[in-house]
């Protein structure tokens, strides 16, 4: 079984197809792989009792799949992080997976997460910090590290999380897997407890490329019950190609110097060489507006965060303070218990850019460099097919190195918040190592370009060969 | 930077109550973003920029006006802290303002 447990899911899939691996096996040995986790990965696991229906013939033939904790399954727990929401069962499924369910992959476990999706590492869940599998000493990243490092440990076969800022692609490159962020719209929001609506989007976090494609096609497309999803123009494909003729990649100056570790900027370099040698066009390019990013999302996140977070006031559901007996004391003291550190952060710093007299210098403003940062891409598309950047600044971080230090946990976002903040596609793919730790490439193109990104990322990808993931040891 | 009183504005209009030792921190910890969020007044003038509220350009989204089965009372309720007379049950709200 550990032989069918270090196949990648699509490979995994196509056995199970040919009728040479058993599903109920499968799902059985990561089930208690996943009961085994030493690394905090998981907030749920799968019962030992009777399997799910597993359908051979089903789109993913039964391959399990790992959800990060804020997608709202229906009666398991679904707690985004927090205490507040300790418990939680919800009474219905999030849309997205309810498409992967539907397309034959049972729901395996849920994942950890740093709470409410606020952070780069994980150390913010309610729940404990997850470990990252490489060292267990150092973060997955964040926030969706739970299934970045269940996919990276071996522990589940492939996963789901949200980026908002770079929720997917920083854990992906951190734990050296694949993470895709498609473009805003293409994924249902629909139950998937928000953070900040205008940025939050789903995606797979996976062992190589083909997976990462299988199940983007798997879990996108419009949604009644998203008035923002928009679906895909056309069906996303396995990815086939294996050179980059024809291609023009973008460097962006202002994400590929200052504030990039050496290391990181070693293998960026090396996998330039290595888009070269495939064929590809790799000239600079400017993103003039990118370096202020960080300043309008660390606006335009918590002061969405802080309208989403209103709900959580202890009247409909999860945790409400004990023994008071006023309201407004019931709401002030079970947000006070409920919610952690980093949320009250970001709930203060979103209230104050909203609030009166600040809003025109912060809020107001922050959506007009997001409209700079936009057209900076849409200036680069005039150029390039792809705009790449290292994924993140350093590699995985030791715990608690960055927790006292709200804005140099915040930097850790500085290569992949342009991309939503402009609603566009990015890949991370792992590009090779530093310091023994994996390091993430990003591939970012223009809205719904997700098809051909995947095939770019798929001739780089089997050209770098990168054999160094945990989970290969099966 | 975010003096005391600031916080503790803001906080209430958070309902969040934080303690002595959560304000002098957010105090210290906001005051050090926001400095490093201010660097966004060196674009200078941006009146001829229009903000981007949403990425993807929808209308408005409608569906035909049919009445469908919503989420039935009894499980809205069943994650409630309390629950009375078919509703959620909250602390009073405390004598009418004079």
């Amino acid at each position: 079984m550990s032989d069918a447990l270090s196949l990648t899911a699509a490979a995994a899939a196509a056995r199970i197809r040919a009728g040479e691996l058993d599903p109920g096996e499968l799902w059985q040995g990561y089930r208690e792989r996943a009961a085994a986790d030493d690394c905090n990965c998981f907030t749920w696991v799968a019962g030992d009792g009777e399997p799910p229906a597993l359908d051979r013939a089903a789109p993913l033939a039964g391959v399990p799949v790992a959800v990060k904790d804020l997608f709202c399954t229906k009666g398991v727990p679904s707690q985004a992080g927090s205490r507040i929401l300790e418990g939680y069962r919800p009474p219905y499924t999030a849309t997205s997976v309810e498409r992967l369910m539907d397309a034959g992959a049972p729901l395996l476990a849920k994942t950890n997460q740093d709470e409410f999706a606020m952070g780069s590492s994980t150390e913010n869940s309610g729940y404990g910090p997850t470990l990252n599998p490489w060292d267990r000493t150092r973060v997955p990243g964040g926030s969706s590290g739970g299934s970045a490092a269940a996919v990276a440990a071996g522990s589940a076969p492939w996963a789901i999380g949200t980026d908002t800022g770079g929720s997917i692609r920083q854990p992906a490159a951190l734990c050296g897997i694949v993470g895709l962020k498609p473009t805003y719209g293409a994924v249902s929001r629909y139950g998937m407890i928000a953070f900040a609506s205008s940025l939050d989007q789903a995606g797979p976090l996976t062992r190589d490329v083909i997976d990462a494609a299988l199940l983007f096609g798997a879990m996108a497309g419009k949604d009644p019950c998203d008035s923002t999803s928009v679906g895909l123009p056309g069906p996303v494909e396995l990815p086939s190609r294996t050179d980059l003729r024809g291609l023009r990649l973008g460097v962006p100056e202002e994400l590929t110097g200052e504030g990039i570790d050496a290391g990181v900027l070693a293998s960026f370099h090396a996998t330039l060489d290595v888009a070269r040698e495939l064929g590809a066009a790799v000239e600079p390019c400017r993103l003039p507006h990118a370096p202020h990013g960080i300043s309008a999302y660390y606006l335009i996140a918590p002061a969405e965060a802080s309208s989403n977070l209103a709900r959580y006031d202890g009247v409909r559901y999860g945790f409400r303070a004990d023994g008071v007996d006023d309201l407004l004391t019931m709401y002030t003291q079970t947000r006070e218990q409920g919610f952690g550190t980093e949320v009250k952060r970001r709930i203060m710093l979103g209230t104050y850019a909203l609030s009166s007299g600040y809003y025109d210098a912060y809020y107001g403003r922050a959506q007009k460099v997001r409209t700079l940062i936009g057209n900076d891409f849409k200036a680069a598309w005039e150029r390039f097919d792809f705009v790449v950047t290292p994924t993140t600044p350093g590699v995985a971080f030791e715990l608690g190195a960055k927790t006292d230090d709200p804005l140099a946990m915040y930097l850790n976002d500085y290569c992949t918040v342009p991309m939503p903040l402009a609603g566009i596609p990015a890949i991370s793919i792992p590009s090779g190592l530093s310091e023994g730790l994996p390091v993430g490439f990003q591939l970012a193109g223009p809205a719904f370009s997700e098809n051909a990104l995947l095939d770019a990322a798929y001739a780089l990808e089997q050209a770098i060969d990168f054999r160094h993931a945990p989970w290969r040891r099966g | 930077m975010l003096s005391r009183d600031q916080v503790l504005h803001v906080a209430r209009l958070a309902r969040l109550e934080l303690t002595e030792d959560e304000q002098e921190r957010m105090s210290e910890e906001l005051s050090k973003v926001l400095d490093h969020i201010e660097k966004i007044a060196e674009l200078g003038d941006l009146d001829d920029v229009e903000p981007t509220s949403h990425v993807v350009a929808v209308e408005n989204v409608l569906r035909a006006d049919e009445p469908r089965p919503s989420l039935p009372a009894g499980i809205a309720l069943e994650s409630a802290p309390e629950v009375d007379m078919g509703g959620f049950r909250v602390p009073s709200p405390g004598p009418a303002p004079a």
